[in-house]
């Protein structure tokens, strides 16, 4: 009868791990709805970005206190997971610490220690987290941008590590064997005192609720995921894979528009020709809407963090401008995030809802604000580019709407009759070489 | 003064049937602009002073079409890129150095996909070659001991990761190069790039210049020194603002090199 447990726990697992395979097919159909871009070139450079950027965390420290909290956070999630191993093998067959069975006591005190003392180190910098940014209120949280929900987001997460690192050293502390061989209870033994007034049954059942809460609380975070900003810990890695190889200054050249060019400057083309096939040429040029953008560019939209170092360093957003780099990303996820349910409810078909990135979420004022000086690309740490998608945006506004402020297209108008954004003329191009 | 100046073109080369060492990309702020004109005069000087063979494409030179693309209108972009290259194909170009970092990039990053393939230097780079060859002398002149800071502009900077030819030239003037609290991959954009240049900031608290020229004035530099045309003339507007241009010039690398001599 006491299968009843590893039963329920197998269905629990069954059910957490389920929910969330659904919701990562949604991502990845979501992200799959910005059209194809060529990742293949410089593969070295690239895993070295991912081996640097997201596992060494290379950039995070480029803001030290932050930085190394946030790498002692990190490596302690990690590590201490290799407990939640132990847990669903004991939850699925009824044992009760099997690390003990199959490693020499010394070895298994070692590594419960090590989890230990990492515990109480995540719970100290998630505390100093939560006071930069409740007590602290360090401006880049506090942007407009940062609204109810993605300020609570943040914070459920560090509640979350809370209680996740309280249950495991109550847990511990609370387990009369795992005491009584004193091997690894580094942390836990100054807590078990605490406890010294209960029964044997009332500590073993405080032990088993704090393991059940323990691994209840890993699936609902898992499954948090979804919803929240902390994608990141598992879409850092593709995102710093697939993010540009190139020198941040190079823009990329648009295919369609190559081909329209090298066909209007060849003269050997018949201008009266028939079309060419318009099947190759895209719907439009540039981007009004999500399905607009590339894939990397939309999985940037779900990989940030929110953490507003992009907006911390754009000279548009420090002089009072309504661009931040880092509201782009939110209102690209979140415009993705409605398309994505749209589709959900139209038995997969995207049905036009009258909304569009542009305008509905992002405004013209933002994108005539940037001065494309890659400030923001350079800030975030994980390899996000919120420029390409102004670019984007901007190609779309002057290439199919025509809709660049007045000034631009004067520039624009110079260069087409003269060669140079000022109305002088090219014939004088060498005059200074005189004056 | 100006008679000295020796500005062969890519046409006179190819009358005589030779090729110059590099091109010279001028830029339209270069040929147009009342400030970066005497930017590229200093800079020929140097190259004169080198016996450097360079040429110029004078009035076959068109806009490399850098603003239009930040600005959205790829097909401008692309036009005139394709016709520049046409020219330099033409003519056989294998390397070119310009003053401006926003031509240098294009030239450089956007152009060979279009089939202009070059070997590409900002004019910083090139002097450091000049002086690591021995074909120039740097020496420190009136700048010796003063304290110049230099403001990175964004596209050799973090668009290219050009921080130290810039930076060894300041150093060979016997100056003390001081930084400001933004610098390198940090670097704060002075205002211009991505066509803003052209247009009228959005609204905000503060213009762009502004704030940049206060972080450099907080460190007291004696010059503020620039290695691009735009970022040039975003600091000279800065610094009239703040009334200080009567202590603190704002000058190009190759204007302060070429000072220092009395070319
Ligand atoms: S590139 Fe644009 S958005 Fe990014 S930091 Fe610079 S001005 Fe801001
Ligand atoms: S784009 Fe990068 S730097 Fe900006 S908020 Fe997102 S994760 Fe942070």
């Amino acid at each position: 009868m006491d299968y009843i447990t590893n039963i329920l726990f197998a269905v629990l697992l069954f059910i957490g791990i389920g929910y969330f395979s659904k919701n990562v097919k949604k991502l990845s159909r979501n992200i799959k709805l910005g059209h194809d871009v060529d990742v293949s070139d410089n593969k070295s450079q690239r895993w070295k970005n991912m081996a640097m950027i997201a596992l060494g965390q290379s950039k995070m420290v480029h803001r030290p206190i932050a930085g190394i909290l946030h790498v002692i956070v990190y490596i302690g999630f990690i590590i201490i997971n290799i407990e939640v191993l132990e847990i669903i093998i004991d939850g699925l067959f009824g044992t009760h610490r099997i690390g003990l069975s199959v490693l020499p006591v010394s070895v298994y005190g070692f590594l419960i220690g090590a989890f230990e003392v990492l515990a109480v180190l995540v719970l100290v910098s998630v505390i100093v987290f939560w006071i930069r940014r409740n007590i602290l209120k360090i401006k880049r949280f506090w942007n407009k941008e940062m609204t109810s929900w993605p300020k609570n987001d943040a914070n459920y997460i560090l509640y979350f590590e809370v209680v996740l690192m309280s249950l495991f050293l109550i847990m511990n502390a609370s387990d009369i064997h795992f005491q009584s061989m004193n091997s690894g209870n580094v942390i836990s033994q100054f807590i078990a005192p605490w406890f010294s007034g209960f029964s044997e049954s009332a500590l073993h059942s405080m032990e088993r609720t704090a393991w059940w809460f323990h691994i209840i609380g890993i699936l609902i975070f898992l499954n948090y995921l979804y919803f929240s900003k902390h994608l990141h810990i598992l879409l850092a890695f593709p995102n710093t894979f697939y993010g540009s190889v190139k020198p941040q200054g190079q823009f990329d050249n648009l295919e369609a528009v190559t081909k329209e060019v090298k066909m209007m400057m060849d003269p050997n083309v018949d201008p009266f020709a028939a079309p060419a096939d318009n099947a190759e040429m895209p719907a439009k040029f540039g981007a009004s809407d999500v399905q607009d953008l590339n894939w990397v560019q939309l999985l940037n939209a779900y990989t940030c963090t929110e953490c507003g170092r992009c907006t911390s360093q754009c000279p548009a957003n420090q002089t009072g401008k309504k661009l931040s780099p880092r509201k782009i990303m939110m209102d690209t996820r979140d415009r993705l995030e409605e398309v994505g349910k749209n589709i959900d409810a139209n038995k997969g078909t995207f049905v036009d809802d009258g909304k569009q990135l542009l305008d509905n979420y992002i405004t013209r004022e933002e994108l005539w604000a940037c001065t494309s000086c890659n400030a923001c690309v350079e800030a975030c740490p994980v390899s996000i580019n919120p420029l390409s998608i102004i670019l984007d945006m901007r190609r779309y506004l002057v290439m199919e709407q025509s809709a660049a402020p007045t000034e631009l297209n004067n520039m624009m108008t110079n260069i087409e009759n003269n060669g140079a954004p000022w109305p002088y003329n090219q014939m004088d191009r060498l005059n200074w070489k005189n004056e | 003064m100006s008679e000295l100046l020796n500005v062969p073109t890519m046409a006179d080369f190819m009358a005589q049937g030779k090729q110059p060492e590099v091109l010279f990309w001028v830029g339209c702020a270069g040929s147009f602009d009342d400030r970066a004109k005497k930017i590229t005069k200093a800079f020929v000087k140097l190259l004169n002073k080198a016996q450097v063979e360079f040429a110029v494409l004078g009035t076959e030179e068109s806009c490399t079409g850098d603003p239009a693309k930040r600005a959205g209108n790829e097909f401008l972009f692309q036009m005139q890129a394709v016709t520049n290259i046409e020219v330099m194909n033409a003519y056989e170009i294998k390397k070119i150095v310009t003053a401006c970092p926003h031509c240098f990039n294009t030239i450089k990053n956007e152009y060979p996909e279009l089939g202009g393939n070059y070997e590409v230097l900002h004019h910083t780079q090139f002097l450091k070659s000049l002086l690591d060859d021995g074909r120039l002398t740097i020496e420190g002149g009136q700048f010796k001991g003063k304290r110049i800071t230099f403001h990175d502009p964004c596209y050799l900077g973090r668009a290219n990761n050009v921080y130290e030819a810039p930076r060894d030239l300041i150093k060979k003037l016997e100056a003390e190069l001081i930084e400001m609290k933004n610098c390198k991959k940090d670097g704060l954009c002075c205002g211009a790039g991505g066509a803003q240049m052209f247009k009228d900031a959005e609204k905000g608290d503060k213009e762009v210049n502004i704030e940049r020229t206060e972080q450099a004035l907080d460190i007291k530099p004696e010059i503020i020194a620039a290695g691009c045309p735009f970022c040039n003339t975003m600091m000279t507007d800065g610094v009239k603002a703040k009334e200080k241009e009567n202590e603190v010039p704002v000058m190009d690398i190759a204007e302060l090199i070429a000072n220092a001599q009395d070319l």
